[in-house]
């Protein structure tokens, strides 16, 4: 066997420092291709990267501020949307090169691809210092300025209750709305919101007029104005009012008004609050919207509002086929609520209503109403007792009494739900809670009735009540943000609103429990089932848990 | 002794000249410095001819041509044939080719012996060749190019070839035309040998842009410095191949 040698390798000299190469495209070797072209050309060494020093974020070009920890991926992205003339080379790798924090410099090490001279690649790697510049975001600049707004929005509703701007907030967190806001304050009747540009400010009243219906006013302050250039500088104040009509009160139209309204029955109930009053005449089920601009036409106040109303027991009831929408129309006979009681557990106290003693107390009241859908007998509904009312009203006293119902059912109402003091599954978030108020569950307040607790008492009372609304009318719960609580203390508690078959009985037996021991009136024990029909909130119908929310992180 | 020129800022001094044994052509020029630069270095030895060919000014990529003849494109015009004629020796025979590659420097590579041509070329031209030139015709290629004349430079002491010019392909080569061959490049890099680099027997010239170490190894392959010029190829000789055998 002989040996026989392989092709010997082929080399040339590279044309510059003669060192025997593999023939490549330039016929150089790679460090004189290197010494010849410097591919990070155009590429600057040294760039800088702006930081927040008080929410430690860094400006990613070209106006967003994002949290990046040392080291990470978003911080290099930042790094290299800096660069200028990546885009003219290849960038195979990038990565940080350890640097003290306190050196306030970030080095990058990069490996880049560029074709030089014809169809040669040459890669290369190299080093880019990053200045961190320590400044502050516009964001924290304005939060650190407190005194800076522009614009202010007066939401104001006089009526004596909270229950409007319960809602309102619940719309402006759901829709986003508060997220320009700089800061906001209870005033007596409302609420005012501050802005540091006037957009801003038009936005707000924009929202507000397309979910309540308002008035809005504007007015300006000169603050300072240049005669040289002819620019000035304004606060400008928006003033926004609220029809003082709220859900479920008893309105009675203004005569000429109810004419126009397809010659509806002055006497009615607001049944729905939108951009626009929706009236209701529960007799008739005759219905009439009225826009705010034709409201503040002619003003009118509600008669009677949900505070005024009295429990009525259904003792019969009987549809008269009429129906439209969700309403039917019935005729039904009510009595006070109590009336008929065989005996009463503490006789004649002192909390009882005038007319409890009075010979109405007994009566049976013959009305028409729109909740025949949903009334049964033997169920407790609410409506105003117009029979025993007094209302200062000239539109009112202008009504021919036979026009007048004795009574008028607005809604049903579920007492024995009501008696279980249970805590809801669910809770609302607000805007800008307190820090000190965080780890209270739906009690804890936080918008509205937090700095005007002139009357605490009051405020928790119409925040109770406005959650009850939420829970009874499923179209309201539909336009705000439900959260799931966090998990109760009391197993029992939260199981109950489950709705099973096995887990009611075991509610119905703890319910038992816990009337017997709280000696209840005999009669509640029957009717623990009869509110079968009550709305409940759905799981489902839960947000998960939130994040502690404020006016300066408005995302979630 | 290899000389640097440039014609008009451009180092592709081949284009623009012809450099044989008995002959020189070089472009018609606005200075002289090109001719001039020729002169200095050729003198009284050869006839340097300022011509045209065509009307062109690319004369070494069109014409080919030894110590025994000069063939021209049948472009060429009567006139200029008439002057080239009168100016060159009368060893020299011209002929005017009619074929269809008329780049007759590009597909022509010769020394006074041998030629390699273009696989293409016709049958009467190799005829031609082989009669004018008075060489042996071989229908070749150099690192896969078909255009010989472009991609080598060849006298009858040694050549240059195209840089990825494989060894094997070297070698045959070498055997064909019986001179030693090294593969390099001109002009900083350039791979195309021909544009870059005139050379006869005594004396080279390439482009301003040729590095030192070009230098040294076109004077060791053509053998361009007497007597230390053996010793300096066979080193070149070594580092090139044999070493990497």
């Amino acid at each position: 066997m002989e040996f026989t040698p392989g092709p010997a390798i082929h080399r040339v000299l590279c044309a510059d420092c003669g060192t025997p190469i593999v023939p490549n495209s330039a016929n150089l070797c790679v460090a004189c291709l290197r010494n010849t072209v410097d591919i990070t050309e155009g590429i600057p060494k040294q760039a800088s990267v702006s930081f927040c020093r008080n929410c430690e974020r860094f400006l990613s070009p070209p106006a967003s501020w994002t949290l990046a920890r040392p080291e990470s991926q978003e911080l290099l992205a930042i790094c290299l949307k800096k660069l200028k003339g990546l885009n003219k080379v290849r960038l195979t790798d990038a990565h940080f090169i350890w640097t003290e924090p306190h050196s306030k410099r970030l080095r990058v090490s990069l490996t880049i691809q560029k074709e030089v001279l014809t169809a040669t690649v040459l890669e290369q790697v190299f080093e880019i210092e990053y200045l961190v510049q320590h400044g502050q975001c516009p964001d924290c600049t304005k939060l650190a300025a407190k005194n800076t707004w522009k614009a202010l929005v007066q939401v104001r509703q006089k009526v004596p209750h909270k229950r409007t701007f319960l809602f309102l907030e619940q719309l402006i967190l759901k829709h986003g709305a508060q997220k320009d806001t700089i800061s906001l304050k209870e005033v007596r009747d409302g609420l005012d919101f501050f802005y540091s540009s006037r957009n801003h400010a038009v936005k707000m009243v924009e929202f507000l007029a397309s979910v309540v219906p308002i008035r809005s006013k504007t007015s300006e302050q000169l603050l300072s104005s240049d005669t040289h250039s002819g620019t000035a500088n304004f606060k400008y104040t928006y003033s926004v009012e609220i029809i003082p009509i709220c859900k479920d009160d008893l309105v009675c139209i203004p005569p000429k008004m109810a004419k126009q309204m397809a010659n509806i029955n002055p006497l009615t109930i607001c049944s729905r609050v939108g951009n626009s009053l929706h009236f209701l005449d529960p007799s008739t089920l005759q219905s009439c919207e009225i826009t705010s601009p034709i409201y503040w036409r002619a003003p009118f106040e509600s008669l009677a509002s949900v505070s005024d109303l009295v429990e009525f027991t259904v003792l019969d009831i009987e549809p008269t086929g009429n129906s439209r929408g969700k309403h039917v129309a019935a005729d039904a006979q009510v009595a006070l609520s109590g009336a008929f009681k065989s005996s009463r557990p503490h006789g004649e106290d002192e909390s009882m209503m005038d007319y409890e003693n009075s010979s109405l107390a007994n009566q049976i009241f013959h009305t028409r109403t729109h909740l025949g859908g949903i009334l049964q007998p033997g169920d407790t509904v609410m409506g105003y007792f117009l029979s025993n009312s007094n209302f200062n009203s000239d539109d009112f006293a202008a009504l021919p009494s036979h026009r007048v119902p004795d009574v008028m059912l607005v809604k049903k109402s579920y007492p024995n739900r009501r008696k279980k003091n249970r805590t809801r599954a669910w809770k609302l978030r607000s805007i800008a809670r307190e820090a000190d108020e965080e780890g209270e569950t739906s009690n804890a307040r936080g918008l509205v009735g937090r700095m005007g607790g002139r009357d605490q008492k009051k405020v928790e009372e119409d925040y109770e009540l406005f959650l009850r609304e939420l829970e009874e009318d499923e179209e309201m719960r539909g336009a705000v943000n439900l959260y799931r609580a966090p998990k109760s203390e009391k197993p029992g508690a939260g199981s109950g609103l489950a709705g099973g078959k096995t887990r009611r009985k075991a509610q119905f037996e703890m319910d038992v429990d816990e009337s017997e021991a709280a000696a209840p009136a005999p009669e509640d024990e029957d009717e623990g089932e009869d509110e079968a029909d009550f709305p409940d909130v759905k799981l489902d119908e839960l947000l998960e848990d939130f994040d502690e929310m404020t006016l300066e992180e408005p995302q979630e | 002794m290899a000389t640097r020129i440039q014609f008009e800022n451009s180092s592709d001094i081949g284009v623009f000249s012809k450099l044989t044994n008995s002959y020189c052509l070089t472009a018609i020029q606005g200075s002289t410095n090109f001719y001039s630069a020729f002169e200095s270095e050729l003198g009284d030895v050869v006839p340097i001819v300022h011509t045209s060919i065509g009307g062109t000014r690319i004369i070494g990529r069109l014409t080919a041509g030894n110590r025994h003849g000069l063939l021209v494109p049948s472009t060429t015009t009567d006139q200029e044939l008439q002057h080239l004629r009168n100016s060159l020796p009368d060893t020299v025979a011209i002929q005017r080719v009619e074929e269809r590659l008329s780049a007759l420097g590009n597909v022509i590579a010769c020394n006074d012996y041998v030629a390699l041509v273009h696989p293409d070329v016709d049958r009467e031209t190799e005829e031609i060749i082989a009669d004018v030139l008075k060489v042996e015709v071989f229908r070749q290629t150099i690192a896969d190019n078909v255009l010989v004349g472009s991609y080598c430079a060849i006298t009858n002491q040694g050549g240059l070839v195209h840089p990825k010019t494989s060894v094997q392909d070297q070698d045959e080569l070498s055997s064909l035309l019986q001179v030693p061959l090294v593969a390099g490049t001109v002009n900083r890099g350039s791979d195309v040998i021909g544009a870059g680099l005139v050379v006869n027997d005594w004396c080279a010239f390439t482009g301003l842009d040729t590095t030192a170490t070009e230098i040294s190894v076109i004077e060791a392959a053509f053998k361009l410095q007497g007597q230390s010029s053996t010793a300096v190829i066979g080193e070149m000789r070594d580092s090139l191949i044999d070493s990497w055998a």
